[in-house]
């Protein structure tokens, strides 16, 4: 089992397509990919272990399962790491499968993905830099949108049952990128100086209140902008899985546990609780990922095209 | 139930008072692990997937815009061609009609060369006719001088009788009477040309 996380890598060292009709490799990946996906979400319902024993009672537990694999007292592999692998295995495998297979006029698998990626241009990208910037960051922007919701929405799909991102390293990771990206774009543009004064400085504020806004901006800049990013989708999909998982806890507890009729009952409210934390995280998993994605255009613009 | 979802919090806060981990205090493989998805899901889309996504994209666009131009100037072609035709069309008509006035004054040409030949052709055979009825009408004359002195010495023979049997004397008489007869022709020709 512990070869899992490799293989569902494989996707990554994919280098530029050598054939571009027939079965090519990348096709032979993508399948393999979804395949490996489809057995690890198997696996991880049979196999793997929500938490380390007592009561099912919900809690930040949940979100540091026991290792599955670990060398010494170095947990290595666990639950929320399958979930994560299965998540982008099958987000690879789907874009991968079909950017192999792109026509001119769009089938049915391609029209979904346009319109995701449409939707992504017209409402993030040009709308916060404009269609000149816009095409020159899309790909990244789009990039982070799709992974961030393929991994926020592994909290409501069945037998995975948890964000990716509810565990704070890839939010982490993701800020760390978008951080990377605006200060790189700013310095590039602009050259050290430039972006410091680009990024704390901002324009038509009288001098003097300068003294205040230049250490307010450079915490905004360096800290709070990436934590932030960090926090609000980590904490965002944390709240959401307790939501989801003390609604469905206390429906199980009411039904099997219950002492009097009136609590008997109760668990047809928790249930209807449940379902609706459900959709309501449907939709979260979509908004963060939005979010995430709209902040990181507006981040970049506000460093990269000041003027604006 | 109280007592059940009592001892799970209890069992949870304790859980949490052992060693609960802080979920915003990252971990090195939670670390490490988000960094290689990160990584190989940004070289993926960025390098791989998306520039497809958006070749595809310019293709199309490129193609829309192809069809848009290529529109444009088949329009615009036809309407010059069809300005071309209706100058054709307008050149040609002109020129119908330009011919057939021609025609028209050749044909009006024609026919008064024509009745001019005519009357000429008229006016020479109505000469001819005259000059041959004059050259008739002269053979006339000397034919019937002829016969008509024949026929009157005859006559005025058969009526005087032998008196008038000598030639010299007969001759003398008929050159006289024809004298005569053509002092009074002379004039009735004078008053029948007069007429």
């Amino acid at each position: 089992m512990s070869d899992a996380p490799t293989t569902v890598q494989a996707p990554a060292p994919e280098t530029a397509p050598t054939k571009p009709r027939g079965v090519g490799r990348g096709t032979v990946i993508a399948v393999a990919a979804a395949l490996v996906a489809v057995a690890a979400t198997a696996w991880v319902w049979v196999a793997v272990p929500y938490h380390s024993g007592g009561h099912g009672m919900p809690g930040v537990k949940d979100f540091f399962p026991p290792a599955v694999w670990s060398i010494g007292d170095q947990t290595v592999i666990d639950r929320i790491f399958i979930v994560r692998f299965v998540a982008i295995a099958t987000l690879l495998s789907i874009f991968v499968y079909a950017s192999r297979r792109l026509t001119v006029v769009p089938g049915r698998l391609q029209g979904v993905l346009e319109w995701l990626l449409d939707f992504v241009r017209k409402n993030i990208v040009d709308e916060v830099l404009g269609a000149e910037l816009g095409k020159k960051y899309f790909n990244i922007i789009a990039t982070i949108f799709l992974t961030v919701f393929a991994l926020n929405i592994t909290g409501i799909i069945p037998f995975l049952n948890i964000a990716g991102s509810s565990r704070i390293g890839l939010p982490l990771m993701f800020a760390l990128w978008v951080f990377v990206l605006y200060v790189g774009a700013s310095v590039k543009k602009f050259g050290v100086g430039g972006f410091l004064k680009v990024a704390t400085m901002p324009p038509g504020v009288p001098w003097p209140l300068y003294a205040l806004l230049i250490p307010v901006e450079f915490l905004q800049t360096f800290l709070l902008r990436p934590a932030t990013l960090t926090i609000r989708l980590l904490a965002n999909m944390i709240a959401g899985h307790l939501l989801l998982a003390l609604c469905f806890f206390a429906t199980h507890e009411f039904l099997f546990y219950a002492t009097q009729n009136y609590q008997y009952a109760m668990w047809i409210l928790t249930f209807a609780g449940g379902v609706f934390f459900f959709a309501l995280e449907a939709f979260v998993a979509a908004l963060q990922a939005y979010v995430f994605a709209i902040l990181t255009a507006i981040y970049l613009q506000m460093v990269v095209d000041p003027e604006h | 139930m109280s007592s059940t979802l009592l001892a799970a919090l209890v069992a949870a806060e304790g859980a949490a008072e052992d060693a609960q981990p802080n979920p915003l205090v990252p971990e090195i493989f939670d670390i490490f692990w988000s960094l290689v998805i990160v990584i190989s899901v940004g070289v993926v889309f960025t390098k791989m997937v998306l520039p497809k996504f958006q070749a595809v994209f310019d293709e199309r666009a490129s193609l829309i815009e192809g069809g848009i131009a290529k529109a444009g100037k088949a329009q615009e072609e036809a309407n010059a061609a069809l300005a071309e035709y209706s100058k054709q069309l307008a050149d040609a008509r002109g020129e119908a009609a330009r011919i057939k006035e021609d025609a028209r004054t050749e044909a009006a040409a024609i026919v008064a060369e024509a009745r001019a030949r005519a009357l000429d052709e008229a006016a020479r055979i109505a000469a001819a006719a005259e000059r041959s009825v004059e050259a008739e009408r002269q053979a006339a004359a000397v034919a019937l001088r002829t016969e008509v002195g024949t026929l009157a010495t005859e006559l005025a023979g058969k009526i005087v009788g032998e008196s008038l049997a000598d030639d010299k004397r007969l001759s003398r008489v008929v050159d006289r009477f024809l004298d005569d007869l053509e002092a009074s022709e002379t004039a009735g020709a004078g008053k029948g040309q007069g007429a």
